[in-house]
């Protein structure tokens, strides 16, 4: 009984090892000395714990303010994606109005259509609109998502009926109904919105590298595409700002996992 | 009516905005896939012709494109059963009763999927070098020489695909597992009863029970895996001798570093419509499968 116990749990452990070997050498890497990575064999933990590769990024590139591109970004990403698609999921699922379900089921076909068909169009209308190199360009594909109004639309179809008749028998206007009973009971969704919305956001990477070419205004993993190939030869660097650009999402995917998961459960039922 | 007004009121604005900045932009993908549309066109609109099919036919004589579509399909062909075996792998190690600290172990796996692509990938390249990189160091204590993963054309894709499993694998895993707990622990019981050995229930009740699941996965998977960019551009730019530029990469190049809109509008339906035709063929085979 013992060795069939001992088994699957070294499997665990296994795989464990190699989900996390990555990212355990990122941190290790980013606090040794330059140049200690590149020898062999390859040092695991640095001889000399220094902090001297997070000092040198932040004073030799202009990493503070990507990070802070990145942050503005991805919140403003999140404030919009959460406003558009909630009204739009709950009217989908609990207001009648003519062609519903019709212009419901022609979003849904959308979805199988790849976004980066429409990138060079997207960019043209942007710079039409005078919005390339701006965080407005930025922004534009994440205002409104199929995926997010699908998300809330699911979600919201379990408010009961009755609740929203009793308000309106009460007089409560629709804006009013909307705030003070169905926000209210889409909580949980919004944290999953939110959550898929800002990852979504920070990790982003072709649509940020077509439509900013104003290095001030870079977002991290752009920046750090093009660190990369400048710095190919200090691994400690770039590992520090590896860690600088996976510790908010690591963090953020922490505290609110059981949230991500719900939406990604959500969204993989959609066929 | 007055739901009829505030309904339209809630929908409106989500609904412009994707028209505006998504069906709209499909659609003028389309139509400048049928025109020169470069960087004179860029400068001045009146410099736009209508080509007809030419930009097609133009990529269809294109080596490169060739080559991208046998690279990306190499990937796919590579990376989605590697991956989806692996989610099932360790789905089935977290769904076994024996196991200890699932919480712990689900966290762990899913780490990877939330972790940025540019910055894994970077963290990938490093860990693939031919001399200090981890893997060959790994490789070596079980006595297999070290392989030029991103240098030599043989391996570069390959190196890309340990890479995409590793940062894909749990997020399919998560999917797998759900559905692993809705098949009844009834069968499984039934199916010892008679005798069946763990590979045997494995076979003939765990998988066919997976299969629905197993079809959204691989399609989504599928659909994922084709649209490849991010990480040749920064582990490989796309060589060595051009062996991982993938179709998205080529389509990026043609577009945004040649300026070649037009033609590249044309890389991304050629795209779209192969990603919709083997989505088809999947559900269709499935269909079979399944009567």
């Amino acid at each position: 009984m013992k060795r069939a116990r001992l088994l699957p749990n070294l499997a665990l452990w296994a795989v464990a090892l190699f989900a996390m070997a990555p990212l355990l050498w990122m941190v290790s890497v980013s606090f040794m000395t330059p140049g200690e990575a590149s020898s062999f064999p390859p040092p695991l933990l640095p001889a000399h714990p220094t902090i001297a590769n997070f000092v040198e990024l932040f004073a030799s590139t202009d990493m503070a303010r990507y990070l802070v591109n990145s942050l503005t970004l991805a919140t403003l990403a999140t404030l919009l994606s959460l406003t558009f698609n909630v009204m739009a999921g709950y009217a989908f699922a609990k207001l009648r109005f003519r062609g519903r379900d019709r212009l419901f089921r022609f979003l849904l076909t959308a979805l199988v259509i790849p976004a980066q068909v429409a990138m060079i169009p997207l960019f043209l209308i942007c710079k039409s609109l005078g919005i390339v190199n701006s965080f407005a360009g930025v922004l534009v594909p994440s205002i409104a998502t199929v995926f997010g109004i699908f998300l809330v639309r699911q979600y919201a179809l379990s408010i009961p009926d009755e609740m929203l008749e009793a308000a309106r028998i009460d007089g409560a206007s629709e804006g009013r109904i909307f705030r003070s009973i169905v926000l209210p009971t889409l909580k949980p969704i919004l944290a999953t919105l939110a959550t898929f919305s800002f990852l979504g956001s920070w990790s982003d990477f072709l649509w940020p590298l077509i439509i900013l070419n104003d290095s001030r205004k870079q977002t991290l993993p752009v920046a750090l595409a093009n660190l990369s190939r400048e710095h190919v030869q200090d691994v400690e660097l770039m590992m520090a700002g590896s860690v600088v650009t996976l510790l908010p999402v690591l963090l953020l995917f922490l505290l609110l996992q059981r949230y991500y998961i719900a939406g990604l459960m959500a969204g993989s039922v959609k066929g | 009516m007055n739901q009829e007004r505030a309904a339209w009121g809630f929908v409106a604005p989500a609904l412009i905005a994707l028209a505006l900045f998504f069906f709209l932009p499909v659609a003028a993908a389309l139509i400048l896939s049928f025109t020169d549309f470069d960087i004179y066109a860029v400068a001045d609109i009146g410099n736009l012709r209508f080509v007809g099919l030419d930009n097609y036919i133009h990529l269809l004589e294109t080596p490169l494109f060739w080559k991208a579509l046998g690279n990306t399909a190499w990937f796919v062909l590579l990376g989605v059963p590697l991956s989806i075996m692996m989610s099932l792998a360790a789905a089935l190690l977290l769904d076994n009763k024996l196991a200890r600290f699932k919480g712990f172990f689900r966290t762990v796996y899913f780490a990877p999927v939330v972790t940025t692509l540019v910055a894994v990938a970077v963290i990938w390249r490093y860990l693939l070098h031919t001399k200090y990189g981890l893997v060959n160091w790994a490789l070596g204590g079980i006595g297999i020489g070290p392989i030029d993963w991103l240098g030599d054309p043989h391996w570069s894709m390959p190196a890309i695909v340990l890479f995409a499993v590793w940062k894909n694998f749990g997020y399919n895993m998560i999917i797998i597992l759900a559905g692993l707990q809705t098949i009844p622990e009834e069968l499984h019981e039934a199916a010892r009863i008679d005798g069946a050995n763990a590979f045997q229930r494995l076979r003939h009740v765990t998988l066919p029970g997976l299969a629905p699941v197993l079809l959204v996965v691989s399609i989504l998977t599928m659909a994922g895996y084709f649209q490849l960019f991010a990480e040749p551009y920064v582990m490989t730019q796309g060589g060595p001798v051009e062996s991982t530029v993938s179709i998205l990469y080529f389509m990026y190049e043609q577009g945004f570093r040649w300026w070649n809109l037009g033609f590249a509008s044309a890389i991304a339906f050629v795209l779209f419509l192969i990603m919709f035709a083997l989505t088809l063929v999947q559900l269709k085979v499935s269909e079979r499968w399944t009567q």
